[in-house]
């Protein structure tokens, strides 16, 4: 095991410098606005003073670099300055939409884990079977299709013909847990409907790989019945793909967050990141990409580190 | 209603007593599921969710007998090699195929079909369907089913546009890559990462916040987000055939990088870039199309499928289903172009199952 930790904390170190990189990006985009910030906010009618005045008032007179850590120095004690739209605290308006989305997701991950672990699974021991073929056409439809198409079908159908669930997800904090559950779960089906879609393909490709390597054969010739093959051979070594698999997908489901959260008004911070955008507020908006990013390279981080963990030739390198 | 329930249920129970007899295993299992799904939903949802099984079922079968047809005609039509190479496809490659083709035709005859301007406005907003507007007005009352026609120009025509430039970016720099080696190879790979690094539809929003709306602006962010994954693939692909030896002879002769990319190693990973583009094309268009929904892609007054949603989704909780037609244009093409990709990505690689 003395590999291991090196190895870990290597990639951690590498995931820490990419969201470095990131970062600088995600600030540095902003300053290759045509003008400044300034500018941008007020206009081209604006005269010289007004400029200067709110230029003076952002800081935007000192240099990139010097802004630049002011605002990742503050990012990390997690104060990501004031919206430009409204002069509240973005960290203020951040916290709870954060909350609401890691609900969101959360949920949906629930729903979606298992199922399509059991449903790839399935699939690649009956393969080529009508169950395969049939799960196969249909994960295929659920992914090609937008998420607000599936959203609003599932609206059409749940929300208006039969008036199971309410059309539009407005929770709030002081909402207790049933009905908060209650009132999330369109939303988060429709976000488990595509991640199932993807990690039942990628989990029945990474069993079917598994089950046409030799040693698996070799225990099918010995005469190992069918049930331990899988049990005893196939499941321990399918692990690391399935993780990675798991990890890979519950990235994408943090992103793929925002169609979902504006087709079903949900408070979160999709919701946000899109609002601010078409009114151009620059820290919003950077905040809710850092989030994303930082969101998006940790389950990557997490993906990694579970397939060294859970592979033996990747701890013991050579 | 009751008649129809009654007859529904004797057709199906007929139908799986017909299979089970004559051992079609296929057909029963998929009746029976069907008889299983249509009791429990019906129980749950009442009968009119069994109209809409039969709806569904009635399409898809309808799809099926078309895609059979369009196959076997094809073969009947086409020169030897190609009724042969129809012969392998199956029936999902082929209704992919129709309706690829179908859309080609709807984007390029657009103003032939449609029977109204992209913005012309025909009647009230809001407007039912009837004789004159086959699907009913939008919110400003233009005809939802010109727009539709129109849409396949404009957002099928942007998506191929900007799947074009990534590809072009990405394989360049891929086949640059592999072949120069060395410190370009590093340095173009780590910008792929860092680039992958954002998620896609973030990275685009906050570079569209910056930039502004525009279709120009649209093209060029998404492709500059999407060739990473094309270098990535041109890079590996590339990366097998540049170690070959009739590219070092190549180089022996003297040929240059240029000569050697284009004529020695691009020839020879075709193959795989064909099948590539047609999946980064249904994310691009997936992309895109996700952009306009959110209001931040292509801009009306042009007719857009992702726009078209947004702009009619009040109508949806009245319960009409005519915006859902747009964002449905957009699922047939995707999973239309899957099939065929699943197809040629089942020749190329040569399976035999």
């Amino acid at each position: 095991m003395g590999g291991v930790l090196p190895l870990i904390g290597k990639r951690l170190l590498l995931g820490l410098v990419t969201l470095l990189v990131v970062s600088i990006i995600i600030f540095g985009a902003v300053e290759l606005l045509p003008g400044d910030i300034a500018q941008q906010i007020l206009g081209q009618s604006a005269t010289e003073e007004t400029v200067a005045a709110l230029r003076e008032e952002l800081g935007l007179n000192r240099p990139a670099y010097v802004r630049y850590f002011e605002w990742l120095g503050s990012a990390v004690q997690g104060d990501f300055g004031t919206s430009l739209a409204n002069q509240r605290s973005v960290a203020e308006q951040l916290g709870p939409r954060f909350a609401n989305t890691l609900f969101l997701a959360g949920l949906a991950a629930l729903i979606s884990v298992p199922l399509a672990i059991g449903l790839g699974v399935l699939a690649a021991l009956y393969r080529n079977s009508v169950f395969d073929r049939v799960a196969n056409a249909v994960s295929l439809v659920s992914i090609s299709s937008p998420e607000f198409f599936l959203g609003y079908i599932l609206i059409v159908f749940f929300a208006v013909q039969n008036q199971i669930f309410p059309a539009i997800s407005n929770v709030t904090p002081d909402m207790e847990m049933g009905e908060r559950l209650y009132r999330t779960l369109l939303p988060a089906i429709t976000m488990a409907l595509v991640v199932t879609a993807y990690m039942m393909r990628m989990t029945r490709a990474a069993i079917i790989n598994l089950l046409a390597s030799p040693y698996i054969e070799m225990a099918r010739l010995k005469g190992v019945p069918n049930s331990k093959v899988i049990t005893r051979h196939a499941l321990p070594n399918a692990l690391a793909p399935i993780i990675n698999v798991v990890a890979l997908n519950l990235a994408y489901l943090i992103t793929g967050v925002v169609l979902v959260e504006v087709v079903f008004v949900y408070p979160g911070v999709g919701q946000l990141l899109v609002d601010s955008v078409t009114k151009r507020d620059f820290p919003v908006v950077q905040a809710c990409c850092l989030i994303f990013a930082a969101t998006f390279i940790l389950f990557n981080l997490i993906a990694d580190v579970g397939a060294i963990l859970s592979n033996p030739r990747l701890r013991h390198p050579k | 209603m009751l008649t129809f329930v009654i007859i529904y249920y004797a057709f199906l129970i007929l139908a799986c007593c017909v299979a089970a007899y004559y051992k079609y295993r296929t057909a029963l299992l998929l009746l029976f599921t069907l008889l299983c799904v249509s009791l429990i939903s019906g129980l749950l949802f009442g009968a009119e969710v069994l109209v809409n099984i039969t709806i569904c079922v009635a399409l898809l079968a309808a799809a099926a007998g078309l895609s059979y047809s369009f196959r076997e005609s094809l073969i009947q039509v086409l020169p030897p090699e190609g009724a042969k190479l129809m012969r392998t496809a199956p029936l999902t490659a082929s209704f992919g195929l129709l309706v690829i083709i179908a859309y080609v035709i709807a984007a390029v005859f657009a103003p032939l079909i449609a029977p109204f301007g992209e913005a012309e406005v025909v009647g009230g907003s809001f407007a039912p369907p009837d004789d004159v507007m086959l699907l009913g007005g939008d919110q400003l009352g233009r005809d939802l089913f010109s727009r539709l026609i129109y849409g396949a120009r404009n957002t099928v025509g942007i998506a191929l546009m900007t799947t074009a430039i990534a590809f072009i970016v990405g394989t360049l720099a891929g086949l640059v890559a592999a072949q120069m080696g060395g410190w370009v190879d590093q340095v173009l790979g780590r910008i792929v990462d860092t680039l992958m690094a954002i998620p896609q539809l973030i990275f685009a929003l906050l570079l569209l916040t910056i930039v502004g709306t525009s279709v120009l602006n649209l093209t060029l962010v998404i492709a500059l987000l999407y060739s990473p994954l094309i270098f990535r693939l041109a890079r590996a692909v590339a990366g097998n055939i540049v170690v070959m030896d009739y590219i070092e002879a190549a180089r022996l002769r003297g040929e240059s990088t240029w000569y050697l990319i284009t004529k020695e190693v691009l020839p020879n990973i075709t193959a795989p870039l064909a099948a590539e583009f047609g999946l980064r094309f249904c994310f691009v268009f997936l992309a895109i199309s996700a952009l306009s929904f959110l209001g931040l892609g292509i801009q009306p007054p042009t007719a857009d499928w992702g726009s078209m949603v947004r702009e009619n989704a009040t109508l949806i909780s009245f319960g009409e289903v005519t915006p859902l037609i747009p964002a449905a244009a957009i699922a047939l093409l995707t999973v239309a172009v899957n099939f065929v990709v699943d197809w040629m990505l089942h020749i190329s690689s040569g399976l035999k199952e």
